[in-house]
């Protein structure tokens, strides 16, 4: 079952949470307030610990996006699951090998790929 | 700085600590790049570096103070574009920052701002006590 908020989209992939961004710029300041507030809240109400944000028609993130990634991080590592990223653009991945940030996520090609490498059961 | 028919290749904005002129800002830059004939990757390497400069200069330089507001400068040429963000701030030492990508950083939220602008830049340079921000993008060192 998928509910819908203006910036993200959830869904259920059998023990995944699945994320998906609405906007293609994951730029702006307030957006992003929105979405972490959106996804700590998603993710502590989720009955799985493991999330895939996939991150298909997004062109632009800044480091306050890189910010939240972080945040989201620690807080699926504490309910002792899995934060896999997938379907990142080139340039965007730039990004996180700039920041040496793709030693830190776990980074999948396509969410099929992302889903398939989580543990089972 | 020459100023074509459908539009101007060179300005400057006054951004509050609301950001709401940033679009502004990076839409009338990315025209002017676009008119030039800049490539995908300098649109995206230039908005990415404008977007963290700007909020620097409010989060840190402004420190969010709604009375104060944040100067960008802009001009754009076939070779290379310049950008100066100015803030009403006390400044900062930029070597006082720490490195995000060490291992024992990895994991903090914040501070990869100033890194990006390095890495996305042609030349980064700060004036007076910190607070003047200047940022060169040169078409050669697109990648």
């Amino acid at each position: 079952m998928a509910s819908e908020t203006s910036r993200l989209r959830f869904s259920s992939q059998g023990s995944v949470l699945l994320v998906e961004f609405a906007d293609r710029d994951v730029l702006d300041e307030v957006a992003i307030r929105q979405i972490n507030s959106e996804l700590v809240r998603q993710i502590e109400a989720a009955k799985t610990a493991h999330v895939l944000v996939c991150f298909r028609g997004v062109e632009h993130l800044s480091s306050s996006a890189l910010g939240t990634l972080i945040t989201v991080n620690s807080l699926v590592k504490k309910r002792g699951g899995q934060l896999r990223l997938s379907n990142i653009k080139g340039t965007i991945l730039e990004v996180f090998r700039i920041t040496k940030l793709d030693r830190l996520f776990q980074i999948h090609d396509s969410s099929e790929q992302a889903l398939a490498a989580f543990p089972k059961g | 700085m020459s100023t074509s028919k459908t539009g101007s290749d060179s300005g400057s904005v006054k951004v509050s600590a609301s950001a709401d002129e940033l679009e502004v800002l990076q839409s009338s830059v990315a025209a002017a790049l676009t008119r030039h004939a800049y490539g995908e990757h300098a649109l995206f390497a230039i908005r990415l570096a404008i977007e963290e400069a700007v909020m620097n200069a409010i989060r840190h330089g402004n420190l969010s103070d709604p009375a104060k507001t944040v100067e960008a400068r802009w001009s754009v040429g076939a070779d290379s574009a310049a950008f100066h963000i100015i803030d009403e701030g006390e400044g900062f030492d930029p070597g006082a920052v720490p490195d995000p990508t060490l291992d024992e950083n990895l994991e903090i939220p914040s501070g990869r701002g100033l890194m990006l602008i390095r890495a996305y830049m042609s030349e980064v340079r700060h004036h007076g006590m910190g607070n003047h921000l200047e940022m060169i993008f040169r078409r050669e060192a697109a990648a």
